[in-house]
């Protein structure tokens, strides 16, 4: 392909990726916009892709459109049942409210965003005012070969800067908590009919093998634990459309132990590293590899019961008899 | 040669992207917007995969492609027979 090709390309995606975002917001259908938010999404990771960044665009494609867009679409299916019940109020004065309250909500959203869109401007500027400053890219080249690993995005999340990324899980486990703290997870979907269940049947596994790869992969390529988790929660969800109430998650004690997994073997390969007369989380290189893959492999699990337990909004109910679930998984 | 037939394959492949766009804006309800979308896009998809395979370094990464191709195929169809039935279970509601 040619400059000029790649430069209409380019242009392409940013009008894409500016009109669909306009269109999501204008929108006033709640589920149009959604969709709309999806498709952006998925625009978006196609620009990643084009920076040159594939981990960001895998990422991107796999929580900012998938997961986030499921997240929101089960959120908006709530919303109707929610606004009937309880509210004694009469519907105009209701509505009355609610309308004066949006309008400072989104001016508020509004001007936050404005503000850091100014900052990220501002900042963008003043960085190619600096020219080019490769020193931290140098600096993760010339130290690669000790970490482990021989992609620099894993070794810079699993290694250099472990201690950031315990503290995002950390953040993770903060969230499950308030998930389970909301109570039982609602029935969820009726059971699919013939052709979905065809579907699952077979996707569900390629799924979860994707999932293995990517964690796999990601020790020298674009991948990782957040990007495999991000698939794995995608065959839960699936499972969940398709009827079975608990989405594939493990039930009561076992449960626990998947949430805690991530946090709980990054601080147990720490701890051991101390005891050993080693720095917290600083690996022996010759061990490094092995140890990355067997926090990366907690870690993804416990992320991908995260977002599975953020998608059913509350502690996974297995089924009491026969409704909705038709196969174990 | 092989540069000739694959751009032939993608150019047409093209075509039906062409198409069915133009049937999803185009014709009057969801039952043929659904029909033009998923067959234009399945075969498009298809003569996209065999051109773009054409160049493909290694047997792995034509692999891949088809792949890619397969699992579209299965999502494609099996969520615009969703999206039917949906809309078809709605219709006899109201």
């Amino acid at each position: 392909m040619n400059t000029t090709a790649v430069h209409v390309l380019d242009i392409l995606l940013i009008i894409s990726l500016l009109s669909l975002a306009a269109a999501a917001l204008l929108t006033s259908d709640a589920r149009r916009s959604v969709i709309l938010f999806m498709a952006f999404g998925l625009v978006l990771a196609v620009a990643w892709g084009r920076l040159h960044a594939p981990d960001v665009a895998l990422a991107e494609a796999a929580i900012g459109a998938g997961l986030s867009g499921a997240l929101l679409l089960a959120a908006l299916r709530e919303q109707p049942r929610r606004a009937l019940s309880g509210d004694a109020k009469p519907v105009r004065e209701r509505e009355r409210e609610r309308t004066s309250i949006d309008v400072t909500l989104q001016l508020t959203v509004t001007l936050l965003c404005v503000a850091v869109a100014a900052l990220l401007v501002w900042a963008l500027a003043e960085a190619f005012d600096r020219g080019p400053q490769d020193t931290l890219a140098q600096a993760v080249s010339e130290t690669l070969a000790a970490s482990g690993v021989s992609n620099p995005v894993t070794a810079i999340l699993l290694n250099f800067r472990a201690y950031d990324t315990l503290l995002e899980l950390a953040v993770l486990l903060t969230a499950v908590l308030g998930i389970l703290a909301l109570g039982p997870a609602r029935p969820g979907y009726q059971a699919a009919g013939p052709v979905f269940d065809s579907l699952v049947r077979w996707l569900v596994p390629v799924l979860i093998l994707t999932a293995g790869y990517l964690l796999w992969v990601g020790a020298h390529a674009p991948g990782g634990a957040f990007q495999a988790g991000a698939t794995l929660a995608a065959a839960a969800v699936v499972l969940r459309l398709a009827g079975h109430r608990t989405a594939g998650l493990p039930a009561g004690q076992t449960l626990h132990l998947v949430i805690a997994a991530g946090v709980g073997m990054f601080l147990l390969v720490g701890l051991s590293l101390l005891v050993l007369g080693r720095p917290f989380l600083g690996y022996p290189p010759a061990w490094a590899g092995g140890l990355i893959l067997l926090i990366e492999s907690a870690a993804m699990l416990a992320i991908a019961a995260t977002l599975v337990l953020a998608f059913l909004g509350g502690r996974p109910q297995p089924a009491a008899g026969l409704s909705g679930e038709k196969r174990q998984c | 040669m092989i540069d000739a037939m694959s751009s032939l394959l993608i150019v047409s492949g093209l075509a039906f992207y062409l198409a069915g766009s133009i049937g999803l804006l185009r014709l009057p309800d969801l039952y043929s917007r659904l029909h033009a979308l998923t067959k234009a896009d399945n075969l498009g998809l298809g003569l996209l995969t065999a051109g773009l395979a054409l160049h493909a370094q290694d047997l792995f990464v034509t692999l891949k492609l088809v792949l890619i191709w397969l699992a579209v195929l299965a999502a494609s169809a099996a969520s615009a027979h969703l999206i039917a039935q949906h809309a078809r279970r709605r219709e006899k509601q109201s």
